[in-house]
């Protein structure tokens, strides 16, 4: 995939945070998977159910053991982070929210971590509230703590901005959160392909993030969710899977993690995940954390130099998601001029809508490095761009 | 680069860098708002109309060069032509971004032919034909609003 040529040229992929490459043995079990071990999980009583069974029962503990869940039945596997977010706005906020309680979030979330909530304000009553961030892309700390009041019911906040690259203070936040009683779901779609992640240490509620943007295939997710929240918590969906007994006229729902997965669930998806996180192991996060770092660095450095280049996003701690403007040429002519160069970034809004406003922006160009990522491919990102910068002086 | 170089030809550089009929137009009788919500490229175009014909016309936005460019000269092709002369020009300029435009009709096309390289990107069709939506959508009704989706 990566050796290919586009265009004519050398593919530099630098569209990580949009999705991720595929090592070879992901792709080699999703292969393996279809190609010999294909069964329905959880019902048959033959071979390859009761293997495709416990493979995908396997993947569970992987994921369990990546985020440092106390335990693998607090893993929900969703189809991405968006399905994992909108589970907990209908199933918990949809439940528990009041006219006029509140949900925080910041005006750094993806559309993703917005919408499901706005739809949970408007079945139930609830506000939402967006703490503000600063011109660097930080969080402002001191705003999301004023907004946290007696009517605040939840907080959702994103660990890692995929349109600024900031880091949030997370542990800190969820801190003051907890300090009035109140959960906290965090968007990890951005962190868990670049940063460690403790659900223990952080100490958050609810955690969702999908798995193609760590190696893993797409179609496939994880909500992580405390027991005892998940619990008190309704299905999601009704189906197949996630009963204990059915009548016509009432059913019991099954125990975690089967409640929140009704229906035969993306089986071979679920297994390339847990193999997708077992490789991202054996690299290490910590190496991957920062080897990013210095790319991000280099990167950064390299754009600095090019008269013109505006950076959107330059909070002090930062995961390797590049935002920049080019003045006098719009971001998707950037995208447009940089693919003939066989660079691969995205243009847009980066369904960051409320982000681009902050900045008075309608769009940004953005690299987004991963660990396969090189100085060199920074250096023909920044060749490319002076390219760029000529043909539309 | 070939490639490139058809799509970014250097009148669609020109009149990105310096688009005509650019700005309000004062004593408009039509105004519409476009948007491409899917890049976020948004553009009011205001037509001054004498019963069938298009007396003047501005726009006013923000997109990439092949929008901007396109509305370009798209105001100064349409300019003083009636309703169904702009609108058959519109259907001949959406098969040239596709690329599904007869060779004897290109000719026919006069400075928008330097829009042919778009047929070679489908992803920037709609870049290209923002600002001829919101002409059709200007021309069929007074204040409107028009999305490219």
């Amino acid at each position: 995939m990566l050796r290919q040529t586009v265009r004519g040229k050398r593919l530099v992929y630098l569209d990580n945070a949009a999705t991720s490459q595929k090592p070879g043995v992901v792709i080699d079990a999703v292969t393996r998977f279809y190609t010999s071990e294909n069964a329905n999980i959880h019902r048959g009583v033959h071979y390859l159910s009761e293997r495709a069974t416990v493979a995908y029962d396997q993947a569970r503990g992987t994921v369990a053991r990546f985020i440092n869940a106390r335990s693998a039945h607090e893993v929900i596997f969703t189809k991405g982070t968006t399905e994992g977010i909108n589970l907990v706005a209908q199933s918990y906020g949809r439940t528990f929210l009041k006219p006029g309680e509140e949900i925080l979030i910041t005006e750094m979330e993806h559309h993703s971590n917005i919408v499901p909530w706005q739809l949970v304000c408007e079945q139930t009553g609830a506000v939402l509230r967006a703490a503000r961030i600063n011109d660097a892309g930080e969080l402002d700390t001191e705003s999301f703590a004023e907004l946290l009041n007696e009517r605040t019911r939840l907080v959702a906040l994103v660990h890692v901005s995929n349109a600024l690259g900031t880091i949030n203070p997370v542990k800190h936040l969820i801190g003051l959160a907890h300090a009035r009683g109140i959960p906290v779901l965090l968007d990890a779609a951005q962190s868990a392909p670049h940063l460690p992640l403790d659900v223990q240490d952080l100490d958050c509620d609810f955690l969702a993030f999908s798995g193609h943007k760590v190696l893993g295939p797409t179609g496939v997710g994880v909500l992580y969710g405390r027991e005892a929240l998940l619990e008190r918590m309704p299905p999601y969906q009704g189906g197949g899977d996630m009963i204990a007994a059915v009548t016509l006229e009432h059913s019991t729902w099954a125990p975690l993690p089967a409640k929140f997965e009704a229906g035969t669930p993306m089986i071979a998806q679920v297994i390339g995940l847990g193999v997708a996180l077992d490789y991202v192991g054996q690299v290490g996060l910590q190496a991957i954390t920062a080897w990013e770092h210095q790319l991000l660095t280099y990167a950064t450095e390299r754009l600095a130099g090019i008269e013109g280049v505006r950076f959107i996003g330059t909070a002090k701690d930062k995961a390797s998601v590049l935002g920049f403007t080019l003045e006098g040429v719009h971001p998707h002519d950037i995208g447009t001029w940089l693919d003939d160069s066989g660079v691969a970034i995205r243009a847009g809004h980066h369904c960051a809508q409320p982000v681009m406003r902050h900045f008075g922006v309608p769009a940004t160009a953005r690299a987004s490095f991963a660990f396969y990522n090189t100085r060199e491919e920074a250096d023909i990102l920044a060749d490319s761009l002076i390219q760029v910068k000529r043909a539309f002086r | 680069m070939a490639r490139l170089s058809s799509l970014y030809q250097d009148m669609i550089l020109d009149h990105n860098r310096s688009p005509q009929n650019y700005g309000h137009l004062e004593n408009a009788n039509r105004r519409v708002e476009g948007s491409n919500p899917l890049c976020g490229d948004q553009l009011t175009l205001w037509l001054r109309m004498d019963g069938e014909r298009i007396q003047d016309v501005a726009f006013e936005g923000s997109g990439c060069a092949i929008s901007r460019a396109s509305a370009s000269l798209m105001t100064s092709a349409v300019k003083g032509k009636n309703r169904d002369e702009a609108e058959m020009l519109f259907e001949r300029f959406r098969k040239l971004v596709t690329g599904t435009l007869e060779q004897s009709e290109s000719e026919t096309m006069g400075k928008l032919a330097v829009f042919s390289g778009v047929s070679e990107y489908p992803v920037r069709v709609k870049c290209a034909s923002l600002s001829w939506h919101a002409l059709k959508a200007a021309l069929d009704g007074p204040d409107t609003v028009v999305s490219t989706e």
